[in-house]
């Protein structure tokens, strides 16, 4: 069964603490959001929990194997990730990025057996692109092309998806696709952690949200539980008023 | 897009190129003649000729520019910018300078294969250099400027040797291996640089497939599979031994391996690992060509190769710079 683990996982860049016993765990049914103002340790907790990023202390496992140990392409067939940086170097076809997800099966772009052909026909049309597939990734909006980059991601038929801030500079209606799409892959059988700075899009499609402040982990559960009015209070210093999962944020503390 | 006649056509015309080269000089030779020497016939004269002098001037000239055309694309695809080449990296002048020592010490007079090996320890070590820097710095400016400071500093360790040089013929020699030429090329030293030309051209195509990968940049790529250390020294060492190679035969020569992927890669949907084939092609046949203008212009003292390559490379390569868009810096 597919499962990302941490337990008691600390990252440290020199002296500085970046990530302090993180114990976190993400199975597929899932759709965990990752939250926590800037500098809190979110994408050191992701990077390390992959074995992208060494680690000081506590451990790492993708399906039960350390995640350090894990080949690249071992990795990439476990969990698909989505990095918070997504520059495209070439003005290469929104079909021709998209099989890059195929990378770990032996595929490349132009050289795609039927089974990776079928997998990137099913992530393109899953991400509504079917209508964009031969065009230039450099004419896209940027709402486009973080589709392109979702449907890369869901190319690789990984049980797992860790997304680094997938609707970052977004707009609304394109913040809402995207998330769509990934309750979507979350409902067909995947498991999600997504690092969102939106709240109210966290409070709307999380199924469980870990809570980050100054490199730890200050709480983790359903909705339900840990959004809180005194929790927004804590980690981000906001006032908010909250119903269900309602979420309205008023103004700096 | 008409990519499939790509392949065809540019080994089509590569080949047209290397036969017009063996008519083409100061006494031409017409087709028939050249036809039957290349395959036995025709008298003692024109077989010298063609044999001796033209084709293996013209192979030479085609596999230099083979080897930068696809060092550089794999260049490219490795730091992610198509102004990465080896001329402008500074491999080539650290190439040269390294083949360059070797002369003048005498190191080359102790073994043919002394020459080929200094060059591509040249390469490698300015490679190398390249590659290291490219892990601490994501600004292609930054490696750009660290080339320049290479072919600087190659160019000044050159022209100390050539003050030194104790006389004119090992000046003229240097100066063969500053600017670059295939003049006088024999088929052995086109059989000595080869199986450098032809290890290097081998790692970099069984390695292409990670330069497509890196397209999403260097964390997307080692997410979907990609090591990246291991593709980072593979695309080094097999653009090293090809540049040095080259450079072995024929001297430092400049901007073929920009000049050439840049046309190429609209054909390949800008695919770095489909681009490597077609621009060793398209660059091996610009050199054919600029070589036949070399020995065709009316000249006192003939051209050199590279000052040819130069003429119409570096006002491409300022082109291509300025419509860049800063896209990763």
């Amino acid at each position: 069964m597919a499962e990302l683990l941490t337990r008691d996982l600390t990252v440290k860049a020199g002296p500085t603490t970046l990530v302090q016993a993180a114990s976190i765990r993400v199975v597929p049914g899932e759709l965990v959001a990752l939250l926590g103002p800037n500098g809190a340790g979110k994408t050191s907790l992701l990077r390390s929990a992959l074995g992208l990023e060494k680690r000081a202390a506590g451990l790492a496992t993708l399906d039960g194997t350390d995640s350090e140990k894990l080949s690249p392409m071992q990795r990439a067939r476990r969990v698909a990730y989505l990095p918070q940086l997504r520059p495209l170097a070439w003005p290469n076809t929104v079909r021709d990025v998209v099989a890059l997800g195929r990378f770990a099966y032996g595929a490349a772009p132009g050289r795609l057996n039927p089974a990776d052909a079928a997998a990137v026909d099913e992530a393109i049309r899953r991400c509504d692109l079917a209508g964009l597939s031969d065009r230039q990734t450099d004419t896209l909006s940027g709402g486009e092309l973080a589709r392109v980059h979702c449907a890369r991601a869901f190319a690789a038929d990984a049980p797992l998806l860790v997304a680094d801030e997938p609707v970052a500079a977004l707009d609304p209606r394109h913040q809402f696709r995207i998330m769509d799409i990934v309750r979507q892959y979350v409902e067909t059988g995947g498991g999600a952690l997504v690092v969102l700075h939106d709240i109210p899009l966290a409070a709307r499609y999380a199924t469980r949200m870990i809570w980050m402040k100054s490199s730890r982990i200050i709480a983790d559960g359903p909705p339900e539980e840990t959004l809180t009015e005194q929790r927004l209070a804590d980690i981000y210093g906001v006032r908010a008023r909250i119903e269900g999962r309602a979420v309205e944020i008023e103004g700096a503390i | 897009m008409t990519s499939r006649l790509l392949l065809p056509g540019l080994i089509a015309a590569s080949l047209l190129a290397i036969f017009a080269a063996c008519l083409l000089g100061s006494t031409p030779l017409p087709a028939d003649r050249v036809l039957s020497a290349l395959f036995g016939g025709a008298d003692v004269g024109d077989r010298l000729v063609v044999w001796q002098i033209r084709l293996p001037r013209a192979l030479a000239a085609f596999i230099t520019g083979a080897a930068l055309g696809i060092s550089g694309a794999a260049l490219q695809g490795l730091l992610r910018n198509p102004l990465a080449e080896p001329g402008v990296l500074g491999v080539s002048a650290s190439a040269s300078l390294f083949a360059t020592v070797s002369l003048y010490y005498g190191f080359a007079a102790l073994s043919p294969w002394v020459l080929p090996l200094a060059a591509i320890a040249g390469a490698l070590a300015a490679t190398a250099l390249i590659a290291l820097a490219a892990i601490r710095t994501r600004s292609v400016v930054t490696l750009i400027l660290i080339g320049v400071g290479l072919s600087s500093f190659s160019g000044a360790a050159m022209s100390l040797l050539m003050n030194l040089a104790p006389n004119p013929f090992s000046l003229s020699d240097m100066i063969n291996w500053m600017l670059g030429s295939v003049a006088n090329r024999s088929f052995e030293e086109v059989g000595l640089a080869a199986p450098f030309l032809i290890a290097g051209a081998a790692i970099l195509l069984a390695s292409r497939r990670g330069l497509s990968a890196l397209t999403l940049g260097e964390e997307a790529a080692s997410g979907v599979g990609l090591n990246l250390r291991n593709q980072r020294i593979l695309t080094v060492l097999g653009a090293g031994l090809a540049t040095g190679g080259s450079v072995a035969l024929a001297g430092a020569i400049g901007f073929v391996g920009i000049v050439a992927p840049h046309l190429i890669r609209p054909f390949v949907k800008h695919d770095p690992a489909r681009s490597l084939i077609p621009s060793a092609l398209l660059a091996g046949l610009i050199l054919v060509v600029a070589d036949i203008g070399v020995r065709l212009l009316p000249t006192s003292n003939e051209l050199k190769l590279g000052v040819v390559a130069a003429l119409i490379g570096a006002p491409a390569f300022v082109w291509i710079a300025m419509r860049r868009r800063t896209l990763n810096g």
